[in-house]
């Protein structure tokens, strides 16, 4: 039974520079399934549907759709062949309404007849379930409203084929649930929908059929009913990978961070803390859950000093006995007391690391003060970075070489390691794991571990709900800069935390607009 | 009475050249291109208008002020758009940085403009001043009829086309960029290219067709500074700075085209201001001079405090587009 394929990519090569993104992949979509193209990061899913959405052109190869050979030279082409991408970073005007991102580029009457418009939006949004305000402005919206503006963008241009980069990457659990209902009813209306991911659960959930690409190589395609967690993973990675975390039960538990009551205002003036409390102890992990800008940011700040606090106080209980309120004392003076902050921002080395320094320069930054002499003393950081290498197995030249010349998850060891070296009482991460690939990230979770067996107390924020239950013994969840609560990670589920996560509050959408900017 | 009416008929006149560029400025600015060079690009269409009119009236024994008219509005128009298709092609095709390319344009338009003012008036005798009186009588006819009422006559009816002219543009440009399709695709790009580009509009078509059309629009107010206000003459470096109270206007008028309207003749009533002010030193002048770039610096905190989306600059102002960058 010969059946025509929606899309079909056929030796499809793509270069940036010496960079092989995508090495002579072959793939197809069937009409009406849905499809899961499954990769690490860097294994170039997004460049593959970026030429099939026009962004990007091809080296080398051909694109079929539906039987016909095409060229896609840009998004109008992709547009004309009925394909639609919804990007991971959403391409929305925020100054504009939802009406007229949708209609944003296309042909029409030459003025603008918006009570038309937002009549057909209306009609297609209450045919698949979706929940749309024509008129809202972008900058109000919340995340998820803005991924359904996108996808109704896109259906409004009369899109037979849908392409989703990662689109739960920022979404609640039950957001999640709720855009799988619609996908479902888009598959029962013949739509073909390729979803990008990497997140092992959910191909098993909502796919036919799942693809794997591997360090730009196509990998092969299997069906889902036929594929379980542990042989995608092994495709993915291309080795055997134990998927699970060794959690230990929290020993010599001491309390040693206590907040009572703290409140931050943000640069626009607008508070991102509000009375938050709660106490960390020693030997356990802490995690804190939360939508992105919720807070989680400001509250390690404001333990590490490096937040102005508008009102309540922060205690620190060493150790040996001692309290210090350390919500008076100078970021400096916090660190001697060994209360680290390792903050993985969104670019890595925007914080923490200097890119065109080398491992040991990068070592220096925290040891230069140390010492009596005129000269700077190399060899220790030196040695530091040379066990951080080894016992870490960072992939790198030497210890010369510039930290921006590794790959993120190298850089990452780097900085985690370097604060872990200094042995903390109190370690905070956030977001340790963001762009790395599976193995580094179980590299870094074990870490965490480790130091959480030696009685450090390890506060750990995080964006994937299933790795915090796993990893935390503790979560605190964050709403709008509030403590909504504090579970036991080992009793809730995802659904209570995504439940505490959102639950409603004013202003809580107009919030992470801000934070998220 | 009469003083304040002069003041206002004065401050109008003044507003024009800097409502022209401010106008184009903004329609520049919407698509993403900060072009600094809108200064010069004035003084370049003033000047080659001026020249236009100069060589047809010294051409033809008896000229006749509408072609002059004609021609002198025509070639400004190609003169000032080919300082936009200069900056186009340096800041859209090429990338190079948009304030470099401005600023290097400006000081260029403004040499172009003072050279050949000085050759021209070398040609016309070498007296010093030029005149195209039969075009510039074209420029400055006024309404008649209507222009005879008092007061009001004085007030509304007493200037040349372009005056009017100006106004009606900026109406139509805000219709333009508000109310249609093509105005919605334009803000999109100076907001977000790239989005604008996953959209399917033409990114580079867009950039071009605005800076060039923004350019050509500033110029006409260079034409008008020498053909109505100056009675078609030249005086180097006679424009001032005119041109940058056009960029300081855009800023005022929070990228709208209808607050550019009173916001112009606020400017000009401000930029002379000092004549009609009694008492007032050399020095206390300067000072004075200076009020329409305070009242932006002020409209700017204020702007900014408030914080409201729709009133910031356009997003990727001052960015180049490339589809491809990683």
């Amino acid at each position: 039974m010969e059946q025509i394929n929606a899309i079909e990519l056929k030796n499809v090569t793509k270069r940036f520079g010496e960079v092989i993104a995508n090495d002579s992949v072959n793939f197809s979509v069937r009409k009406g399934e849905i499809l899961s193209v499954l990769g690490e990061n860097g294994s170039g899913k997004t460049t593959l549907m970026n030429m099939l959405s026009g962004i990007y052109f091809p080296d080398e190869g051909q694109i079929f759709i539906n039987g016909n050979e095409v060229m896609i030279r840009s998004p109008k082409d992709s547009f004309a062949l009925g394909i639609g991408m919804i990007h991971q970073h959403f391409k929305l005007i925020d100054i504009l309404t939802a009406a007229e991102n949708i209609i944003l580029g296309l042909q029409g009457s030459k003025t603008l007849k918006m009570n038309q418009v937002h009549e057909e939006i209306n009609k297609l949004t209450a045919e698949y379930g979706f929940d749309l305000n024509p008129s809202q402005k972008i900058y109000n919206m919340s995340v998820s409203q803005k991924q359904t503006v996108e996808i109704v963008k896109v259906l409004y241009r009369g899109a037979d084929i849908l392409i989703l980069d990662e689109p739960t990457a920022v979404l609640t659990p039950q957001e999640t649930k709720k855009l799988f209902d619609v996908l479902r009813n888009m598959k029962k209306a013949g739509k073909s929908i390729i979803i990008i991911t990497h997140k092992l659960n959910e191909v098993l959930e909502l796919s036919d059929r799942v693809t794997v690409l591997r360090k730009g190589k196509y990998i092969g395609t299997v069906n889902t009913a036929e594929a379980t967690a542990d042989s995608l993973t092994e495709m993915m990675v291309g080795e055997k990978v134990k998927l699970d975390i060794d959690r230990t039960e929290p020993s010599n538990t001491e309390k040693r961070i206590e907040m009572r009551g703290i409140t931050c205002r943000n640069r626009e003036g607008l508070k991102v803390l509000k009375e938050a409390s709660f106490q960390a102890y020693s030997g356990e992990i802490l995690g804190i859950a939360g939508i992105a800008g919720s807070g989680q940011k400001e509250l390690l700040e404001a333990i590490a000093g490096l937040q102005t606090i508008e009102s309540g106080e922060i205690l620190y209980y060493a150790p040996d006995g001692s309290t210090n309120k350390i919500s008076d004392m100078k970021a400096t003076d916090i660190r001697e007391l060994k209360i680290h902050l390792s903050f993985v921002p969104e670019d890595r080395l925007g914080m923490g690391l200097v890119g065109s320094m080398d491992l040991t320069d990068n070592m220096m930054l925290r040891s230069y003060k140390e010492g009596k002499h005129f000269f700077v003393d190399r060899k220790k950081p030196k040695n530091l970075a040379n066990s951080i290498v080894e016992k870490l197995d960072v992939i790198t030249p030497g210890v010369d070489t510039p930290v921006r010349h590794l790959s993120g998850g190298n850089v990452q060891k780097v900085l985690v390691g370097r604060e872990i070296a200094s042995n903390p009482t109190v370690l905070m991460v956030a977001y340790p794991v963001r762009g790395l690939d599976i193995n580094s990230s179980y590299t870094i979770y074990n870490l965490l571990n480790e130091q959480k067996e030696k009685g450090v107390a390890v506060i750990c924020v995080g964006e994937d709900l299933d790795v915090l239950l796993d990893l935390c013994d503790r979560i605190l969840v964050l709403n709008s800069g509030r403590v909504a609560g504090v579970l036991d990670a080992r009793k809730t589920t995802k659904e209570e935390i995504g439940l505490m996560m959102t639950s409603d509050r004013k202003g809580a959408h107009k919030h992470e607009q801000r934070s998220g900017k | 009475m009469s003083l304040l009416l002069t003041f206002l008929q004065n401050a109008i006149s003044q507003g024009v050249s800097i409502l022209f560029g401010a106008s184009g400025e903004i329609v520049t600015e919407k698509s993403g291109n900060l072009n600094l060079g809108i200064p010069g690009i004035m003084y370049m269409g003033g000047i080659s208008g001026l020249m236009a009119a100069f060589f047809y009236e010294k051409s033809t024994g008896h000229p006749n002020a509408f072609i002059g008219l004609l021609i002198s509005l025509l070639v400004t128009m190609l003169a000032s758009a080919f300082g936009g298709l200069i900056y186009s092609v340096l800041t859209i095709t090429l990338r190079a940085n948009q304030n470099v390319v401005g600023l290097a344009l400006t000081t260029f338009g403004v040499g172009f403009g003072n050279f050949f003012g000085g050759s021209i008036s070398k040609l016309a005798g070498g007296v010093g001043q030029i005149s195209v009186k039969t075009t510039a009588s074209a420029y400055r006819a006024k309404i008649p009829g209507l222009s005879g009422i008092p007061v009001i006559g004085d007030l509304l009816f007493s200037y040349g086309f372009l005056t009017y002219f100006s106004v009606i543009l900026a109406v139509l440009l805000a219709f333009f960029l508000k109310k249609t399709r093509k105005g919605l695709n334009l803000r999109a790009i100076g907001e977000d290219p790239g989005a604008a580009d996953a959209a399917g509009i033409n990114v580079s078509r867009y950039k071009y067709t605005a800076t060039i059309s923004g350019a050509a629009i500033a110029g006409l107010g260079g034409l008008y500074f020498v053909m109505e206000y100056l009675g078609g003459t030249w005086n180097n470096n006679g424009f001032g700075d005119r041109g940058w109270l056009a960029i300081a206007l855009v800023i005022l008028a929070l990228w709208k085209p209808v607050n550019a309207i009173w916001g112009s003749f606020l400017f000009g009533g401000l930029y002379i201001l000092y004549i009609y002010l009694p008492g007032l030193t050399r020095a206390t002048q300067e000072l004075c001079k200076m009020l329409p770039y305070v009242v932006t610096i002020i409209v700017l905190i204020l702007s900014s405090k408030r914080n409201k989306h729709e009133n910031q600059p356009p997003a990727s102002l001052g960015e180049a587009y490339f589809r491809e960058e990683r």
